[in-house]
């Protein structure tokens, strides 16, 4: 036995040890790893009606990834121009949405972690409490907010900022202020949390030489939030990226996520394999780029965990 | 670096809601001085050196630093720099960019920050040093580091809170020489919190004693400890022994009060309080451990002091000697040890002398709990 894991028993007891152990394993291995390969495996095969599965016609192919790149075979263009602008489309408003969320949730992590008092405790609260309202009714209620005879169209035409109503929706703004909100109590708490910790003298310290606010952020906070702002950034990138209530709910009619794409071929065309390969791209995408932007910021694996 | 620079607390009133934090502090502190606020936790000395910082506004009177009035000024265009308890390195930056923190500030180029981090790394004697991180240092070297970092804006005035309190006892007291001779040659002024009366006394030209937000007696060191203003400014700075009484006679600038346990007994009145004690009036008698010597056992006098014995101690320099007191408390008495041979006298009776001049007679007030 390795030497971590006498440990770890010794620790724990081998009873409960077990247990904890068992259930760590089931929930990565049974719950995330298999089903993953087995997208895997199906994003790899042709689409074959049930009776063909196993047989003779049944092999391993790249047909589902060509797909994706040249669309269908004997089509009129030469790339599959549609689907591949979504997917960039998604990733490049998933980055978007990201970034725009850290703008807005830095000031409040910041505010909530260095200020004492109860209206701190108050306002946490009001973050909370309106996730404990199903993310789908969450979605309508900003689509009533966003929509062309809704709340916001009302208030802007009334004041005459707009002559007529704006469609936020067909824009995207919906979209994206839905997205943004959906995830930002992911933002905030990494971020919070690391600016807890950081201590108050230290900021001070830095005023007292003479640092200006700005200053003070660059050097000396931002620097010591930088794994909780990633931490963040990952968790929001990851999870806006593969978002599906949100697009399907508020998106344009115009505009598709990819994730939308992903559900269409599972759902409506019952093409399973086609759906695995467009999931296996998006999520492999998405790690590539986290990855090379941690690269970037110089941020270790092992930060994002804190 | 501008040498002399002095401040004065003009009636300073600090409050926050319904506690007062600072109570009228009226402080003349001279250019160069090297300057103590002493007292227990919780007296208002960390909260006056905020007021000096500019972290906070006093809620009346004024901080003059050079004359100036620094009313709305805030801490970072005041002429102070501050050295934290916990020091607050920035544990990200190597600790020559913590040392020049206030030059990149004010635009310097990087080879200027690098060659003044290596100028002042000398002076604290960690030279080539400048690229380890804070948390590579040892207690002492951050320190240094802290107060070269302090050093480097080149303040008029050095505000130090409580900066030794978490080294151990020998880096304690290392840095405390340490300290007064960097403060001897940099010239400027130096403001120290501290609630150890060691630190203030060893280092300071004059020390503030400090009680619950007032100030009971500011004068050098030899003043604070031989002719305390105040119970609590006697009892608080040094080891004391406390003798309660009322006065019975008072004769020109010595008083004979007339004592609970060990009766009539003579006593010096503290400069300041003379011609204010008057018969009847409820005193209090310090006399120091050091201060005793032995007697013939029963003498009888008015500088005689008579118990029991309950504990002895070997100090090495010094012998203690632990005697009933008052109030259930010991009294205590340090003999210095001269090579001389001493016999356990423990439950005995002993007798003790005193010189009146040794002894300090002070109205009854609030004495320092410890």
């Amino acid at each position: 036995m390795p030497r971590f894991l006498r440990e770890y028993f010794n620790r724990n007891g081998v009873g409960l040890g077990s247990v904890m152990l068992g259930l760590v394993l089931f929930w990565t291995i049974g719950l995330i790893i298999l089903p993953q390969l087995s997208m895997l495996d199906f994003s790899f095969r042709p689409n074959l009606p049930p009776p063909e599965i196993g047989g003779p016609k049944d092999l391993y192919t790249l047909e589902n990834y060509k797909y994706l790149i040249f669309g269908p075979e004997g089509g009129s263009q030469d790339y599959n121009a549609v689907d591949l602008k979504v997917f960039y489309r998604t990733l490049i408003a998933a980055v978007l949405v990201t970034l725009f969320n850290l703008m807005l949730c830095y000031p409040i992590a910041y505010y909530l972690a260095q200020t004492n008092g109860n209206h701190i405790r108050i306002l946490a609260l009001m973050l909370i409490i309106p996730y404990w309202i199903n993310e789908i009714l969450r979605a309508f209620a900003l689509r009533i907010i966003f929509g062309e005879s809704g709340v916001l169209n009302n208030l802007l035409v009334g004041a005459g900022v707009f002559d007529t109503p704006f469609d936020f929706i067909r824009n995207d703004i919906a979209l994206y202020a839905g997205l943004g909100y959906a995830y930002i109590l992911l933002m905030i708490f990494p971020i919070y949390n690391v600016i807890e910790s950081l201590d108050r003298n230290q900021i001070e310290a830095a005023r007292d030489m003479g640092a200006s606010w700005t200053r003070i952020h660059r050097r000396v906070v931002i620097p010591y939030a930088k794994p909780g702002i990633s931490s963040g950034c990952t968790m929001v990138f990851m999870l806006s990226a593969g978002a599906l209530a949100a697009p399907q709910i508020l998106g344009g009619p115009s505009s598709l996520w990819f994730t939308q794409l992903i559900y269409q071929q599972f759902n409506d065309n019952s093409d399973w394999p086609q759906g695995a390969a467009y999931a296996v791209v998006l999520l492999v995408t998405c790690i590539l780029l986290v990855l090379a932007l941690m690269r970037v910021f110089k941020v270790n694996m092992g930060d994002i965990g804190k | 670096m501008s040498a002399g620079v002095g401040v004065n607390l003009e009636n300073l009133w600090i409050r926050f809601g319904d506690f007062v934090a600072v109570r009228d502090a009226n402080v003349n502190i001279n250019g160069g001085d090297f300057f103590s606020f002493l007292g227990p936790s919780g007296c208002g000395k960390t909260t006056i050196l905020r007021a000096v910082s500019g972290f906070l506004e006093p809620s009346e009177g004024n901080v003059l630093i050079g004359g100036n009035n620094m009313k709305g000024i805030g801490p970072n265009k005041r002429p102070t720099a501050l050295i934290f308890q916990n020091l607050a390195l920035f544990p990200l930056m190597k600790v020559w960019e913590n040392i020049t923190f206030s030059m990149e500030i004010k635009g310097a180029s990087a080879k200027e920050r690098r060659k003044r981090a290596d100028e002042l790394l000398d002076m604290i004697a960690l030279t080539g040093q400048g690229d380890k991180l804070p948390a590579e240092l040892s207690g002492g070297q951050k320190q240094r580091v802290a107060i070269a970092r302090a050093l480097c804006a080149e303040p008029d005035v050095l505000l130090l809170d409580e900066p030794l309190s978490a080294l151990d006892l020998k880096l304690r007291q290392h840095m405390r020489s340490e300290l007064r001779e960097i403060q001897k040659r940099v010239g400027i002024t130096f403001i120290y919190i501290t609630h150890d009366q060691g630190e203030a006394l060893t280092m300071s030209d004059n020390v503030a004693v400090m009680r619950a937000g007032v100030i009971d007696q500011i004068g050098d060191g030899k003043t604070i400890y031989n002719d305390p203003n105040t119970a609590f400014a006697a009892s608080f700075v040094g080891e004391n022994n406390v003798f309660r009484g009322t006065v019975k006679k008072v004769i020109g600038n010595e008083v004979m009060v007339s004592t609970n346990r060990s009766g009539d007994l003579m006593a010096r009145i503290s400069s300041n309080n003379v011609g204010k004690m008057k018969e009847g009036d409820d005193a209090m008698l310090f006399i120091r451990p050091e201060a005793f010597a032995l007697a013939p056992v029963g003498t009888q006098g008015d500088h005689f002091v008579t118990a029991q014995v309950t504990k002895e101690e070997f100090e090495g320099n010094v012998f203690n000697i632990f005697m009933e007191g008052e109030g259930g408390k010991e009294m205590k008495v340090s003999l210095p040890n001269l090579g001389q041979s001493f016999e356990s006298h423990k439950g005995e009776p002993m007798t003790l002398e005193y010189d009146v001049h040794n002894a300090v007679a002070l109205p009854a007030g609030v004495l320092a709990t410890e």
